[in-house]
C-alpha cells in the first residue's frame, strides 16, 4: 500500500512545525555564546529593545521562570556560566523573524572567558568511567581474561579506530510553535520524534502539570535521535511565549542546530583480539572514549556490540568519558551500535587478514549459541544466514582476499563485508480503536518522522481487525491521544504495534464499537531473552589510484529483523541507513574548532552527506525470521540496523582495494592519497 | 540580515550610474544571497543586473562571445560550447547542482566568493571579511584551502570550476565601470590575497563583468576533471584544466594547465607548461612538468595531500590526453 500521508506530502498539505498557523505570532530568534567556556558579566539589551517590532529579550539578567527540576540544556539563560561555544545566551522576540534576527545580533552579551578544552584525546587525565552508558547498560564488564587469551593466541590485533563528531543532519530544522491559553494551558507544535514524552519534558522545564501542556507533531521531517528529546527551541517558545502573551515561534537554522539539537560525539576506539590456529576467538577487548558536555553527562554505548555479537571465553568492554567545554552529544541514527560496530567489525577484518581466514568464516566459527556477556538466549539470530545470503548474493565466494590487486582503468577494486546488530525492545504504549463513520479509528501518539509509521500501524491495524486497511485511519502525532513512546531505538512497531493491535483485539472482542489497551503489563511480562536483529553489509568500493577518491559501486544489506511488516517502507528504511552509513563512512565530519571552541563546520555545504550521485547500485533484502516471543507482530525494528555495519564493510572493501588500512573516519581522499 | 534596497537596472549604464559605496550588483544570487542572510555581505541597496540584455551567446572571429548574464545551465547547453569548448561545458557542470546552474550567472560564477568557513562565520576573525583581524584558518581547519600563492594574511581558495576552464582557454573579460570600459585577461581577474585578501579581483568598486570572449579554441585535446569526496555537490579539493597539443613528431607543440583549489585564484600552471613545451609527450615529461610546478607549493599541515594530488592529476590528466 501508498504512504496514507503521501498525498499530503507531495502536494504541500502536510503542515510541520513551523507552518502551523498561529493568530498574532511573533518570533524569537536566539543569541548564542561566543566563547567556549566563560561568565556572562551582563546582557545589555537597551540597543536591541529599541529596535523595530522588539518586544522582549530573554536572558540571564532577568531569569525566566521554570521548573525546579530543570537542568541540563533546558535551564535556558538560569546561569551565568557558558558551557560551550553556541549554548543559548539569551533570545530577542519580535514581530517578525526579520526583526527578530538583526536585534538577536544587537544584544550585547559581556563575558569574562576563561581557557576552554574542547579536544577528545585517550589520554585525556578527566576521562573517568560513567555509572551506565545509555540508556542503562553498564560501562564496563568483564569476564575471563583477556591478557591470558591474547598471549596464547595464534593470531593477534591491537588497533585504535576514531570517529569524528557527527551530526544527525534531518531535512526538517527543528521548530516549536507555542501557545498559552487564557487559562495557562500550553499548546507547542513541536519537531518530535515522541509527542508524550516531549510533553513531559517541556512540562518538567515549566514546572507545569503534564496535563496542561500539549504538544502536536502530526508530520516531522526526519530526526536520526535529535528529536527524540525536548531541545532548547521548545522550551524558549514556551518561555518566550509566556513572556509576551501571544503565539512564540523559534525555527532554528542549520547552523544553530549543529550546536544546541545534539550530535554523535567523537569516538576513539581500541579492540584488541586474538584467535587460536583454528580461527576461535580466545579473548576480545573493545575500549571507548568519548566526550560529553559540563551540563548533561550523555555516554554513548559504543562498546556494547562486543557484548553481543561473538564467542569467547575472555571479553571486557569498558566504555571511559570526558566532560568538555562542548556541546552535548546524544543519540544519533544507532548510538552506540553504529560507531562500535565500525570499530569492531574492522577489527574481525583486520583480524581474519592477521589469521589468514576468510572474513566470513571467522564470524562464523565464531558464531555464539547465548549472548556471549549475558549468557541469555537469543529469541532468535541468523546472523550467520544473513552472512551466507549475502554471500552467495554478492559472489563472495569468487573472491581473491590479496589486497591491492584489482585494476580496472584507474580505479583499484575491493569488496568487504561486516556485520550489523541491534537491540529488538519495546517500550510500554496505550492505543485506542473505534469504529467512527463505517470505518475504523485507531489512536495513539505514535509519531511519524518520515518512516512510514502511520501507514505500518494502519497494516496493523487492519489485520488485526480483518479490515480493508482502506477504511482504517490512525490518528498519531498529538500528545492529547494515549500515551505512547518516542519514535527511536528501533522500537516504534514494536511498541506501538503491540498497544493498536491489543486495541483492535479489545475492541473485536469486546462491544465490537470500542477497544483500549496499555500494555505496560504485557511489555514487563516479556521472557527473558536476548533479543537482537542481525544483518551483513557488503560493499564493492572503486579507490583512484591517482587522487584517493572512493566511490561505492555496489552495497547489499541482508537483514534478520523479524516479521517485515510493509515491505516498501521496510526497503526505504533499510537502504536510508545504508546510505548514511556510506556518509559515515566517506564524507561526514563535524570539525571541532579548538582555537575558539564550537564547530567549524555547521551547514549542508559544509557538512557533506551522500547525494544520489554517490548511490549507485544498493540493494536491501531480508530472510524470513519467525519469532512469536518478541511481541504480537514478531517485528524487531528496523530503523538503525541499516546503518550499522555499513561503514566497517565499506572501509574493509577499501583496504581489500588498496591495501591500506584508514582507521580514522571518514575515508577522504586526503588519507589514501 | 540588514535592510537593503532593491533595484533593477535597465541597462549596463543604468546599472553602472546607479553604482555608490554600498551597492552590490545581484546577478543570480547563488552566493551573495546567502553572504547576506548569514552577514557576511551587508550592501544597503542591490542592483540586479541578471535581467540586463547580457544572456546571448554568440560567435565573435574565431571565438566565442558570452554575456555575463548568461545561466551556468545554458552556458553548459550550448552547442557552440560544446562544440568548440567541451572543456568549458564540462566544468560548469562539475559545478555545483542543476537547481543552482539553473539561476547562477557567469559574471556571478566568476565573482563568488572563497567557502572557507571562517570568511562564512561572523563570529570569528578572517582577514579577508574583516581586514586586520586575522586568519584563523592557519592555525585551525585549513584542509580545504590554498597550497600555492596564499599569504600570511589569508590561506583561501576560489571556488569556481569555470573559471579554471577559462584561465586555461585564455578569456579576456569585458567590463565596464564608473571609468569606462576595459578588458581583463584571465588569469588576472582574480588576484593572490598578499596582504590585501579582502580583494579578491582586480575590479574597480562599481565595475561591472558585461562579457567573457574566449579566442579560438586551443588546437589540440582538452579536459576538465575535479577530485572531490563525494560525486556530486561538492567543490574540489583540486580540479585541473588541461589542453595537450603534441606534433606528430611526439613533441609537445603547445600546451595549458590550470588548476581549481588550490590557490585564491584560478591557478595558471605556466612553470609547468614551459617545462612541457618542447618537450617529448609521455609520462616522465608529464611528472617533470608537475613537479616544475609544484615544487612551489607551501602546503600547511592538513592540506598538504592536495599536492600528490595535483602532481598525480596533471600527469594522469596529460596522459589521457595525450596521442
Amino acid at each position: 500500500m501508498n504512504r496514507v500521508e503521501g498525498h499530503d506530502k507531495v502536494t504541500g498539505r502536510a503542515l510541520y512545525s513551523a507552518e502551523y498557523p498561529a493568530e498574532g505570532v511573533a518570533y524569537c530568534y536566539p543569541v548564542q555564546s561566543e566563547f567556549a567556556r566563560a561568565r556572562i558579566t551582563g546582557v545589555d539589551a537597551s540597543a536591541a529593545l529599541a529596535m523595530p517590532g522588539v518586544l522582549a529579550v530573554l536572558s540571564s539578567e532577568d531569569p525566566p521562570e521554570l521548573g525546579e527540576d530543570v537542568t541540563g540544556e533546558l535551564a535556558l539563560f538560569q546561569h551565568r556560566e557558558v558551557a560551550y561555544r553556541g549554548q543559548l545566551v539569551a533570545a530577542v522576540v519580535a514581530d517578525t523573524y526579520e526583526n527578530a534576527r538583526a536585534a538577536a545580533r544587537a544584544v550585547v552579551v559581556s563575558y569574562e572567558p576563561e581557557p576552554h578544552d574542547v579536544r577528545l584525546r585517550d589520554d585525556h587525565p578527566g576521562l573517568y568511567k560513567p555509572d551506565k552508558v545509555n540508556p542503562d547498560y553498564p560501562a564496563d564488564t568483564e569476564k575471563g581474561d583477556v591478557a591470558a587469551g591474547l598471549a596464547e593466541a595464534a593470531a593477534t590485533i591491537d588497533v585504535t579506530y576514531t570517529t569524528p563528531v557527527m551530526h544527525n543532519n534531518p531535512m526538517e530544522p527543528h521548530a516549536s510553535v507555542a501557545m498559552w491559553s487564557g487559562d495557562g494551558e500550553l499548546t507547542v507544535h513541536d519537531s518530535t520524534q515522541g509527542a508524550s514524552a516531549d510533553r513531559d519534558m517541556i512540562a518538567q522545564a515549566l514546572g507545569v502539570p503534564p496535563e496542561r501542556v500539549r504538544v502536536v507533531a502530526r508530520h516531522v521531517g526526519g530526526g536520526f535521535g535529535s528529536k527524540g528529546t525536548a531541545r532548547p527551541n521548545s522550551v524558549l517558545a514556551a518561555v518566550a511565549a509566556r513572556a509576551v502573551g501571544r503565539p512564540v515561534k523559534v525555527a532554528l537554522t542549520r547552523r544553530q542546530m549543529y550546536d544546541v539539537t545534539g550530535y554523535r560525539t567523537p569516538t576513539i576506539q581500541r579492540v584488541r583480539a586474538g584467535v587460536d590456529a583454528a580461527g576461535r576467538l580466545l579473548a576480545l577487548e573493545h575500549e571507548v572514549a568519548e566526550q560529553s558536555s559540563t551540563l548533561v553527562e550523555f555516554a554513548e554505548q559504543t562498546a556494547t556490540p562486543a557484548r553481543v555479537m561473538y564467542a569467547t571465553p575472555a571479553l571486557r568492554t569498558a566504555h571511559r568519558l570526558v566532560r568538555l567545554d562542548v556541546a552535548t552529544p546524544s543519540w544519533m541514527r544507532a548510538p552506540g551500535e553504529c560507531p562500535g560496530m565500525y570499530a569492531l567489525e574492522s577489527a574481525m577484518d583486520e583480524l581474519a587478514v592477521a589469521a589468514g581466514l576468510d572474513p566470513i568464516e571467522l564470524r562464523v566459527t565464531n558464531e555464539p549459541d547465548a549472548e556471549p556477556e549475558s549468557g541469555m538466549p537469543f529469541s532468535s539470530r541468523n546472523l550467520v544466514a544473513c552472512l551466507r545470503e549475502g554471500a552467495r548474493r554478492f559472489g563472495w565466494d569468487e573472491r581473491d582476499p590479496s589486497p591491492g590487486i584489482r585494476r580496472q582503468g584507474r580505479w583499484l577494486i575491493g569488496t568487504g563485508v561486516a556485520a550489523s546488530t541491534y537491540p529488538a525492545r519495546r517500550r510500554p504504549s496505550q492505543a485506542s480503536a473505534a469504529v467512527e463513520d463505517g470505518g475504523y479509528v485507531v489512536k495513539i501518539a505514535a509519531a511519524d518522522i518520515g518512516t512510514g509509521a502511520r501507514t505500518a500501524l494502519t497494516r496493523i491495524a487492519a489485520d488485526a481487525l480483518g479490515a480493508d486497511p482502506a477504511v482504517v485511519r490512525v490518528e498519531l502525532g498529538d500528545s492529547d491521544l494515549p500515551y505512547a513512546p518516542l519514535a527511536g531505538g528501533s522500537m516504534g512497531t514494536a511498541s506501538w504495534g503491540s498497544a493498536v493491535t491489543m486495541a483492535c483485539e479489545d475492541l473485536v472482542r469486546g462491544d465490537g464499537k470500542q477497544g483500549f489497551a496499555d500494555t505496560t503489563e504485557a511489555v514487563g511480562a516479556a521472557a527473558k531473552l536476548a533479543t537482537h536483529a542481525f544483518g551483513a553489509q557488503f560493499a564493492e568500493v572503486r579507490v583512484d589510484a591517482d587522487t584517493g577518491e572512493v566511490r561505492i559501486s555496489r552495497m547489499l544489506g541482508v537483514f534478520a529483523a523479524g516479521r517485515i511488516i510493509d515491505e516498501t517502507l521496510a526497503r526505504s528504511q533499510f537502504i536510508g541507513g545504508m546510505t548514511m552509513g556510506i556518509g559515515m563512512a566517506l564524507m561526514e565530519e563535524t570539525i571541532t574548532d579548538l582555537e575558539f571552541g564550537g564547530f567549524v563546520n555547521h551547514d549542508l555545504a559544509q557538512y557533506h552527506v551522500p547525494v544520489n550521485a554517490d548511490i549507485e547500485r544498493i540493494e536491501a533484502v531480508w530472510i524470513d525470521e519467525d519469532d512469536d516471543r518478541l511481541n504480537p507482530m514478531g517485528a524487531k525494528g528496523i530503523g538503525e540496523i541499516g546503518i550499522v555495519g555499513t561503514a566497517a564493510a565499506v572501509a574493509n572493501a577499501v583496504y581489500h582495494a588498496t591495501g591500506r588500512r584508514v582507521r580514522d573516519l571518514p575515508i577522504t581522499p586526503a588519507k589514501l592519497i | 540580515m540588514k535592510a537593503f534596497e532593491y533595484a533593477r537596472a535597465a541597462d549596463q549604464a543604468e546599472a553602472v550610474a546607479m553604482f555608490r559605496p554600498g551597492v552590490m550588483y545581484l546577478g543570480g544570487g547563488t552566493n551573495l544571497v546567502d553572504l547576506m542572510r548569514l552577514g557576511v555581505a551587508r550592501p544597503d541597496t542591490l542592483v540586479d543586473v541578471s535581467r540586463l540584455p547580457l544572456d546571448g551567446i554568440e560567435p565573435d572571429g574565431g571565438g566565442l562571445r558570452i554575456g555575463a548574464a548568461v545561466r551556468n545551465s545554458d552556458l553548459a547547453a550550448h552547442p557552440l560550447v560544446r562544440e568548440r569548448y567541451p572543456m568549458l561545458a564540462r566544468a560548469v557542470l562539475e559545478g555545483a547542482s542543476g537547481q543552482v546552474r539553473n539561476m547562477a550567472t557567469v559574471g556571478g560564477n566568476l565573482l563568488q566568493r572563497t567557502r572557507c568557513a571562517y570568511f562564512q562565520d561572523v563570529s570569528k576573525p578572517c582577514n579577508k571579511r574583516l581586514p586586520g583581524s586575522g586568519c584563523p584558518a592557519i592555525e585551525g581547519d585549513h584542509a580545504g584551502l590554498a597550497v600555492l600563492g596564499h599569504s600570511h594574511a589569508c590561506v583561501a581558495t576560489h571556488p569556481s570550476d569555470m573559471a579554471v576552464a577559462l584561465a586555461a582557454l585564455d578569456a579576456r573579460v569585458h567590463v565596464t565601470g564608473p571609468g569606462g570600459e576595459r578588458v581583463v585577461p584571465m588569469p588576472g581577474l582574480h588576484r593572490l590575497p598578499g596582504d590585501e585578501p579582502e580583494r579578491d579581483t582586480v575590479l574597480e568598486p562599481g565595475e561591472l563583468i558585461t562579457a567573457v570572449v574566449l579566442p579560438a579554441p586551443p588546437p589540440g585535446a582538452s579536459r576538465y576533471r575535479k577530485v572531490r569526496e563525494r560525486a556530486s555537490f561538492a567543490f574540489a579539493l583540486v580540479s585541473i584544466a588541461a589542453v595537450l597539443d603534441v606534433d606528430a613528431d611526439g613533441t609537445v607543440a603547445d600546451c595549458r594547465v590550470a588548476l581549481g583549489g588550490v590557490a585564491h585564484a584560478p591557478w595558471r600552471a605556466y612553470h609547468a607548461e614551459q617545462a612541457l613545451r618542447g618537450s617529448r609527450a609521455g609520462e616522465d615529461a608529464f611528472a617533470a612538468a608537475a613537479e616544475a610546478e609544484m615544487e612551489r607549493a607551501r602546503p600547511l599541515p592538513r592540506n598538504a595531500y592536495k599536492v600528490p594530488m595535483a602532481r598525480n592529476l596533471i600527469v594522469r590528466t596529460l596522459l589521457e590526453l595525450a596521442p
